[in-house]
């Protein structure tokens, strides 16, 4: 049993060389289809780091009246953060809007002039709530305006950001639906090119499989070279494809970093890099091994 | 040792037309360490029952025993156990194109677990028979038409099977190769082999004054010991 396996493996290894040119297209095969995966399986963190970051930026503030005292507010906003739908709440006092508006527009002095002039501080206070999802802001919303409090409510600015609030996340949602689906098409396409590559180099050695077969070797004797074959060339592409992304990712770090502050491309690839290699391995050996296995069925059929 | 019992073959026509008759109630027997030629026009049922023999097809009607066994109740995965007791050479020669010749000789042995030691030594030896040995590292594009049969003849038999079948061996080999290939078949005959010789050659069965299985239209018309070459 040993002397067969290692014969097979040693044949396998020896096709391999002896039909280099046709194995090497099926490896740049293999790359390109491991690179395609690869490129899903790290876009999938990088929009997470974008998706999050919008999503960061979008809140709903209720304005208090001027009169309210900040007592009120945080007896609203203590029940507020007992709703389970809320991520987060902050309480913004008039006078720190005030002093953030100023900050923000210290180098315009006509707005600063205007505002001193006025001689009061026209800002509100307010609470600035985030939850998790879009459609549950007008849960919220609505929940408020049925209240008590809802007297000491100057406005709620949900309803002017409505629509960009639901576009926002509607448009994170068909991004994420866009790349669950063309993950799945590539996918699909990538097994079949691989399979179909496979499938013409086995086809060229059809002949020599029925004289194997007529001499009497057993169709594990004659399948196993070609999957060792099939190893051996999965192997080699998830290799390439391993060194083709560390290039890419530590090349374009700071490029990325430059764009979307919050990316580093070559982190995101450190930080994935075991799954990655694991990843791109089971695809290069599962795609060759199957696809040698699948192919060389037809041949073996008596 | 080869018992050929009302064997028939038909193959169904694709076209809807007639279906082919190509072996019609075949029977005969052959006995251990015999040379038997099988002769007959192309079309005559040579090649079939050469597959018939090496289980490669299944008769219609018939069996065929070796040994005693009917080889068509062999289980598929026994199959090729069984064809480990037979040695083929082919017209077209059929070596393994990205195998050297001591590679091709020695891959029965492989697939027989035979051990490397052994491995060596038969296959040294057989090719020395064959007059192949300085040859070994090469590959069959780089051989002769003669060459490439000869290395096929040694790959037949370099484990020793019980029956050689050579479906046509010479029919691409000139006439001096031809006589060299059935010297060796004949030395393979005297050696202790069956041998099993399909071929149209007139020249070749005169030559060989062995038993003639004479087939014409899927039929024996003929089965004479020391016979010839008569259509």
């Amino acid at each position: 049993m040993f002397i067969l396996l290692k014969r097979i493996i040693k044949m396998g290894w020896k096709n391999f060389f002896r039909n280099f040119s046709l194995n090497i297209a099926t490896i740049f095969i293999m790359v390109v289809v491991i690179c395609l995966v690869t490129l899903f399986f790290l876009l999938n963190p990088i929009f997470k780091i974008l998706i999050s970051d919008i999503q960061e930026k979008v809140d709903v503030s209720i304005y208090f009246k001027e009169d309210t005292l900040p007592e009120e507010i945080f007896k609203l906003k203590a029940e507020i953060s007992k709703i389970p739908e809320v991520k987060n709440i902050d309480y913004v006092s008039s006078e720190q809007i005030f002093n953030k508006f100023k900050e923000k527009y210290k180098r315009d002095p006509v707005l600063i002039e205007s505002l001193t002039e006025l001689g009061y501080n026209p800002f509100l206070p307010s609470l600035n709530i985030k939850v998790y999802q879009a459609s549950q802001y007008e849960q919220i919303v609505k929940l408020l305006e049925m209240n008590s409090y809802k007297d000491l409510i100057e406005k709620v600015d949900y309803y002017e950001r409505k629509p960009v609030i639901e576009k926002i996340f509607s448009t994170i949602n068909g991004v994420n639906k866009a790349i669950v689906f063309l993950g799945i098409i590539f996918g699909i396409i990538s097994i079949l090119i691989v399979f179909n590559t496979i499938r013409i180099a086995i086809y060229n050695s059809g002949e020599e499989i029925s004289i194997m077969r007529l001499i009497g070797a057993s169709n594990w004797f004659i399948r196993g070279p070609f999957l060792v074959q099939g190893f051996i060339i999965g192997i080699i592409a998830s290799l390439i494809t391993f060194l083709i992304f560390f290039g890419i990712c530590y090349g374009f770090d700071s490029k990325v970093k430059s764009i979307f502050y919050e990316v580093s491309l070559f982190n995101i690839f450190l930080t994935n890099m075991l799954n990655l290699v694991l990843l791109q391995l089971l695809i290069g050996i599962g795609l060759g091994v199957c696809s040698s296995y699948i192919a060389i069925r037809r041949y073996l059929k008596t | 040792m080869i018992s050929v019992k009302n064997i028939s073959k038909i193959y169904p026509s694709k076209s809807g037309k007639k279906p082919i008759i190509a072996l019609d109630n075949v029977s005969f027997e052959i006995e251990k360490k015999e040379f038997v030629s099988i002769v007959g026009k192309s079309g005559a049922g040579k090649t079939t029952l050469l597959k018939l023999i090496l289980a490669e097809e299944r008769p219609t009607s018939g069996k065929i025993l070796f040994d005693g066994l009917d080889i068509y109740s062999i289980k598929k995965s026994k199959i090729p156990v069984f064809r480990q007791r037979i040695g083929v050479v082919f017209q077209d020669y059929k070596l393994f194109p990205l195998k050297t010749i001591y590679e091709n000789t020695a891959y029965v042995m492989e697939i027989m677990g035979a051990s490397d030691k052994e491995i060596e030594r038969d296959v040294l030896k057989v090719l020395e028979l064959v007059g192949l040995k300085d040859k070994i590292y090469n590959f069959p594009n780089e051989l002769s038409g003669g060459e490439k049969q000869r290395a096929a003849l040694a790959r037949a038999l370099v484990h020793r099977p019980e029956v050689i079948l050579a479906d046509e061996p010479t029919g691409n080999l000139d006439p001096y190769n031809t006589i060299e290939i059935i010297r060796l078949l004949n030395k393979i005959y005297e050696l202790g082999t069956t041998v099993i010789l399909a071929t149209h050659d007139k020249e070749l069965i005169n030559m060989l004054k062995k038993r003639v299985i004479t087939l014409e239209a899927g039929r024996v018309i003929k089965d004479e010991e020391k016979g010839r070459f008569i259509l």
